[in-house]
């Protein structure tokens, strides 16, 4: 078994970043859109909120590597990975009750599907630092 | 908006972008170049941030301030971040991740633009 902090460096330093960017622009963005225009699309921004919380989870468990946080980090990213394919496909399904976007609405397409690809390399980070 | 410099921090993020690529493929961490390069970027994002702020409180556009200003700040804080996550992992990966952070600022570049034309 191999060193738990190795999921932070090696290839790891880059998805933690590309983790980290998701994480402030994500929370950043729920943030201005739960501040300002909450009426207007209630469920597509606490879904944001949700998506920003996973984001910041991943990150930093990620980044402190430790066996417990790797856990965490297993956790988070399924969750992720549950979450842009749900939405993604509710936001088909029933585009109504998505009068805006969030960062997972149509499997991450405002995003360049980066949010659709992430989980699946984090996972498989994980699976490689096992 | 003020386009000129808009361009030239894109020019200048994918430059440093392609730089941190070939240290990265070269196996280098990077360097005060390349530090020096980001650090040139970042006074073009202050210049902008206030550029920015100073427009939006004179324009009549419709223009989404708290996201225009969001955008504008969190510009700012990306190539910093990137850096210090690069500077403390001692393998090529550190350039590789500061590519990745450069290719944000661009990213960030149209975001904004779109904001303030729409």
């Amino acid at each position: 078994m191999t060193d738990a902090a190795e999921t932070r460096h090696g290839p790891g330093r880059i998805l933690i970043l590309v983790y980290g960017v998701f994480a402030l622009a994500a929370t950043a963005r729920a943030g201005v859109q739960i501040a300002t225009q909450f009426e207007q699309a209630p469920l597509a921004y606490v879904l944001s909120a949700v998506a920003a919380v996973i984001y910041c989870a991943a990150t930093f468990a990620l980044a402190k590597a430790t066996k417990v946080s790797r856990r965490v980090a297993t956790i988070a990213i399924l969750v992720e990975l549950v979450g842009v394919l749900a939405i993604g496909a509710f936001s088909y399904a029933v585009p109504e009750h998505f009068p805006d976007a969030t960062v997972w609405s149509h499997f991450g397409q405002g995003y360049g599907f980066v949010p659709l690809v992430l989980p699946v390399l984090g996972l498989l980070w994980l699976r490689r630092t096992r | 908006m003020f386009e000129p410099l808009t361009w030239a921090l894109v020019a200048l993020s994918l430059a440093a972008m392609v730089f941190a690529i070939v240290l990265a493929a070269r196996d280098k961490r990077i360097n005060w170049t390349l530090l020096a390069i980001l650090g040139v970027i970042e006074v073009g994002l202050l210049v902008q941030l206030v550029i920015g702020i100073v427009q939006l409180t004179g324009t009549d556009r419709d223009v989404s301030g708290p996201f225009f200003v969001g955008y504008l700040i969190g510009g700012l804080i990306v190539l910093p971040l990137g850096a210090l996550w690069a500077l403390a992992e001692s393998s090529r990966w550190g350039a590789g991740a500061l590519a990745f952070a450069c290719l944000v600022i661009p990213v960030v570049e149209q975001r904004l633009h779109v904001i303030w034309t729409t």
